[in-house]
């Protein structure tokens, strides 16, 4: 072939030249339109296919017990979450993770519900991962698209389960509290305090979550911080600090025997501040941090001696002995009966009222006593006598005022009131009938419809540790708050006050029901109590309530035990409050503490015992 | 540079495709700079400049054959181009990104994709053919030989399968029987099976489509002979026929590139995801781009093959519509350059073969770039000069060296 004619050549070059141009321009304007016109929209998505939002959750605030010392704080964790994804990814992901988290197919069908309900947040898979899964996770990032690990605040109770009932717990926010309007402001996988002093002081302990913006790759691992979007920190929640006494829990949690079950209380007289509040059997709290395994929740919600439940504000005993205090307090308030003064009739071991014949625990008599005699005898004889001079309408409207029917209103979730009738209509109601006065001889001696919790008797006594005025018993110190506010007070003078301590000093004394727990440095004084519960019982349960302060000085802490079925208030409960009192104020007032505490241990250890008085002062 | 002049010949073309070159190994370096560093992309710039020397020397010798030679060579070569594609189909190995797919072939030390060496055997093949005829092709027979001569080498390729590679081959026959004279009516009616095919995706626009066809022959049928308005018509018909079996054989991934192509937001995550992700880079680029190595979407791997087929796309994505026009600027002025070569060439081969490296090289960027922003559904094809890949690379230099030496005489 010829070459073609020039003309020809300049044509078809031509040709060739103007479809190249032709198919830049094509190009050339495809791009424009991309970069230039719709540029600002790629840019909006090429942000967003990089950009994660991240909350950096708040540590929660520190708690100290009364003297600094610090009961629960927070250790860094890892917790593994998920970036949302579309859902039958997020399952693959899961199941991939499945063997190295351990995660059961229920809590996969779990996970996912959760993923569908919010498909922004990211899904918090693990709470608190080990460190060897933590370890095995980062090296298998690339196969576990979408899957981050995070650093997260976790907490730590220090004591154990000497505390757990105390301060409770905490936990991921439940859906039902995600739909309560106190948790408006809350976000899924944030922590919450569950129970206890966690959840009552949530607001104080919580801090604000902050957030983070991060970059993420292609397949959403995260890479570094998405600069040029600054996060806000997280602000970490308000220490709280406490009445309680850290060493105090954890000798109890330690003298409390193993197979029982029951409570301790300790108040300060000064100001109703909770030296300690011990609940057995109890649990560990630290149990639930990072979730609580299914199997350990039914495990301590099937458990017959119920752990989780806090007898110290929820438990309700009927009070028995230890409420003849509160009859005589009434009497002294309302002149029935003078301080000193004896009854008409003496103790022979039964009293008959009309044609009722009620007995005294001691079948043999107490003779005359007087008042003080009588506290310290525990004498139900003299009693009803009291109980009858106050009468059955003025005993149920002052025991009313003063709060046995009611909470105490102690700085806790949740708080038994306690059970007396708060008039005498409650007989109709409860019982259907009108109450005959014979009734005031059973509720005189702390029987009858009477049922109170270990804190309720505890700050029934702080009242007579001070000037009669008993304010609300609070574990957390309120520094704004000053002189905390008397829930109520008893009208009483200071005779009054002085002989009704004066029976509860005969208690602990030689001839006391309580002398073997007598201590040394500490006028130790109170009431047992041993209180039949229901008909199938076939062991009572053991109180005791009292006072407690150095020699010849105004009481300092005011402490209540329970026992269930532990049998005697002297055998059983007396000398956990004896021990747990001498712990508490040997710490405070410097005094070295040593294993040889109640007048028992000092004769079972052949120790001698100067203080103890062999001799009744009567 | 005089020196310059004298070693490049046609300064204005190696100096375009030089520029193009480092360009490319600078895109190629930042396509390594990744946040989760990839052992493969982050050298492969060091390797590229390797094989930018190979190239350059080849260019150096290429150059310089008498082109004589290199029509005495266009047959032969030919011959071997087909007996190593047939040996791919054999005992080919997948490489690179291009793991699946058997294009290598591996001689002792050295791998290379024998299509992109028959490209060059095909343009200068083609060439030879079409220069030794009289007269320009008249006819539908006039256009059988050259047409099968390239078929044969297409119809290997796309069995590799390497549908891009494949559409080069187009390219090179149509850029070719374009400068031979062909009348545009017969280049139409070569390429109407082809638009026979696309078109049967609809049954209406392919009778439409088919009419029309029908009513063209009708119009020129004294300039036809029957015979060949018949074979139209049947090729046409077949092509309408087999479109349907053809694309239930196709494999799953080719059908979804085309699908996704119609509307990418078919399969986000899965097919749909490269021209997504190709278009996200693009458009959030802007005017002026995120700046070199700094593109997010590349730098995260949102991208893929970002230094292969999809480089463009962090041309568009990190230096904006600015580093885009820059490099459409570069290759227009290379393909204008090549288009006055032939312009001013009064050998028939000569013009031949630079028509038909200029008609591989516009299909090459005209796909490559054209599917990064949608235009084109994407197919396995490299940006000359700019992508990736040492045999790739090479062959854009020999053709140079072809281009230039050709142009001379």
């Amino acid at each position: 072939m010829k070459a073609p004619h020039p003309n020809q050549r300049r044509q078809r070059a031509r040709i060739a030249s103007l479809v190249l141009i032709l198919f830049m321009g094509l190009l050339a304007v495809a791009f424009f339109r991309a970069q230039v016109v719709r540029g600002t929209a790629w840019a909006l998505q090429s942000d967003s296919n990089r950009l994660r939002v991240l909350t950096v959750p708040a540590p929660r605030g520190t708690i100290f017990d009364r003297y600094g010392n610090v009961i629960t704080d927070n250790i860094p964790s890892y917790s593994v979450s998920l970036f949302p994804a579309p859902l039958d990814s997020m399952r693959a992901s899961l199941e991939g993770l499945q063997p190295i988290l351990g995660l059961s197919d229920t809590r996969i069908e779990e996970l996912m519900e959760l993923a569908r309900e919010d498909r922004r947040q990211p899904l918090l898979v693990r709470m608190d991962s080990d460190y060897e899964e933590v370890a095995a996770l980062e090296e298998l990032r690339a196969s576990f698209p979408g899957v981050f690990l995070e650093m997260r605040p976790k907490r730590r109770y220090m004591a154990g389960p000497a505390m757990g009932h105390a301060l409770g717990y905490v936990g991921e926010i439940s859906r039902d509290e995600l739909d309560s309007p106190a948790f408006a402001e809350y976000e899924q996988r944030m922590i919450i305090g569950k129970d206890g002093l966690e959840r009552e002081y949530e607001v104080v302990l919580q801090g604000g979550q902050g957030t983070r913006y991060v970059e993420v790759d292609a397949v959403g691992r995260i890479v570094g911080s998405f600069e040029g979007q600054a996060g806000t920190p997280a602000s970490p929640g308000d220490d709280l600090h406490l009445h309680l006494d850290l060493a105090l829990m954890e000798y109890i949690h330690e003298i409390f025997p193993d197979s029982l079950r029951g409570a301790v209380v300790m108040l300060n007289v000064e100001d109703g501040g909770v030296i300690a509040l011990y609940s057995a059997p109890s649990f560990d709290p630290n149990e639930f941090v990072g979730g609580i395994s299914r199997d350990r929740w039914e495990e301590l919600n099937q458990d017959p001696s119920r752990p989780l439940v806090n007898r110290a504000v929820v438990g309700r005993y009927p009070p028995a002995s230890t409420w003849k205090l509160a009859t005589a307090a009434i009497a002294l308030e309302l002149g029935a009966v003078e301080p000193g003064e004896q009854m008409s009739t003496a103790c022979t071991g039964a009293y008959q009222y009309g044609n009722v014949v009620r007995r005294c625990w001691n079948a043999a008599g107490h003779g005359a006593l007087d008042l003080a005699g009588a506290i310290a005898h525990s004498c139900n004889v003299y009693f009803y006598q009291v109980g009858l001079r106050v009468g059955l309408e003025r005993l149920v409207d002052e025991g009313s005022r003063l709060g046995f029917g009611e909470a105490c209103g102690i700085d806790l979730p949740s708080e038994s009131r306690g059970i007396f009738p708060q008039n005498l209509d409650f007989w109709m109601d409860r019982f259907g009938y009108r109450p005959y006065e014979n009734e005031v001889l059973s509720l005189a001696i702390g029987q009858g419809p009477n049922d109170q919790t270990p804190l309720k008797m505890a700050q029934f006594y702080l009242a007579m540790g001070r000037d009669g005025s008993a304010p609300a018993p609070q574990l957390a110190m309120r520094s704004a708050d000053g002189e905390p506010n008397p829930a109520w007070s008893l009208d009483l003078g200071e005779a009054s006050l002085v002989e009704l301590r004066q029976g509860l000093r005969q208690v602990t004394s030689a001839g006391g029901t309580a002398f073997l727990s007598s201590l040394e440095h500490w006028d130790f004084i109170g009431k047992t109590g041993t209180a039949q519960r229901g008909i199938d019982q076939r062991v009572p349960d053991a109180w005791f309530v009292g006072l407690a302060g150095p020699w010849g000085q105004n009481p300092e802490v005011a402490v209540a035990v329970v026992v269930e079925e532990g049998a005697s208030g002297s055998g059983a409960a007396a000398p956990l409050a004896a021990k747990a009192v001498d712990f508490h104020l040997r710490n405070r007032h410097g005094i070295p503490i040593d294993t040889i505490q109640t007048l028992r241990e000092h004769l079972e250890a052949g120790v001698p015992a100067p203080w103890a008085r062999w001799t009744s002062e009567e | 540079m005089t020196w310059f002049s004298r070693w490049a010949r046609d300064p204005v073309l190696v100096g375009m495709a030089l520029l193009l070159s480092l360009f490319g190994i600078a895109m190629i370096y930042s396509a390594g700079v990744l946040n989760v560093p990839n052992p493969v992309t982050e050298g492969a710039w060091r390797r590229q400049l390797l094989w930018l020397g190979v190239a350059l020397v080849a260019f150096t010798a290429v150059s310089r054959i008498r082109s004589g030679w290199i029509e005495w060579l266009s047959l032969p070569a030919y011959l071997a181009a087909v007996v190593l594609l047939a040996a791919t189909l054999l005992i080919g190995t997948g490489a690179g990104t291009a793991e699946g797919v058997g294009r290598w072939l591996q001689l002792g030390p050295i791998r290379f994709q024998p299509s992109e060496f028959a490209k060059i055997a095909a343009v200068l093949a083609v060439a030879k053919v079409l220069a030794d005829r009289q007269h320009p092709p008249e006819n539908l027979k006039d256009l059988a030989a050259p047409s099968l001569l390239i078929a044969l080498p297409l119809m290997l390729v796309v069995l590799q399968p390497d549908l891009g590679t494949a559409l080069a081959f187009v390219g090179i026959l149509f850029a070719a029987l374009f400068w031979a004279g062909t009348p545009a009516l017969l280049l139409f009616l070569l390429a109407s099976p082809g638009i026979a095919l696309i078109l049967a995706f609809d049954t209406r626009v392919w009778s439409a489509y088919f009419l029309a066809l029908a009513a063209i022959l009708y119009f020129v049928r004294y300039r036809l002979y029957l015979a060949e308005s018949f074979v139209v018509i049947l090729a046409n018909l077949t092509a309408g026929t087999i479109a349907l079996p053809l694309w239930t054989s196709l494999a799953d991934y080719q059908r979804n590139r085309l699908l996704v192509f119609l509307d990418p937001a078919m399969d986000p995550r899965g097919a749909g995801w490269n021209l997504i992700q190709s278009q996200v880079a693009i458009g959030s680029g802007g005017f002026l781009g995120k700046g070199f190595t700094e593109g997010t979407q590349k730098r995260l791997d949102f991208l893929p093959e970002q230094h292969t087929d999809f480089i463009f796309s962090v041309v568009g994505e990190e230096l904006g519509f600015l580093g885009v026009a820059v490099a459409l600027t570069l290759f227009s002025v290379l393909l204008l350059r090549v288009v006055s070569a032939a312009e001013r060439s009064g050998d028939p081969f000569a013009g031949l073969v630079l028509f038909g490296i200029f008609g591989a090289w516009l299909v090459h960027i005209f796909v490559n770039v054209g599917m990064t922003i949608g235009l084109v559904p994407i197919t396995g094809i490299p940006l000359p000069f700019l992508s990736y890949g040492g045999t790739f690379l090479l062959t854009c230099w020999v053709m140079a060296a072809v281009t230039v030496r050709l142009a001379e005489d």
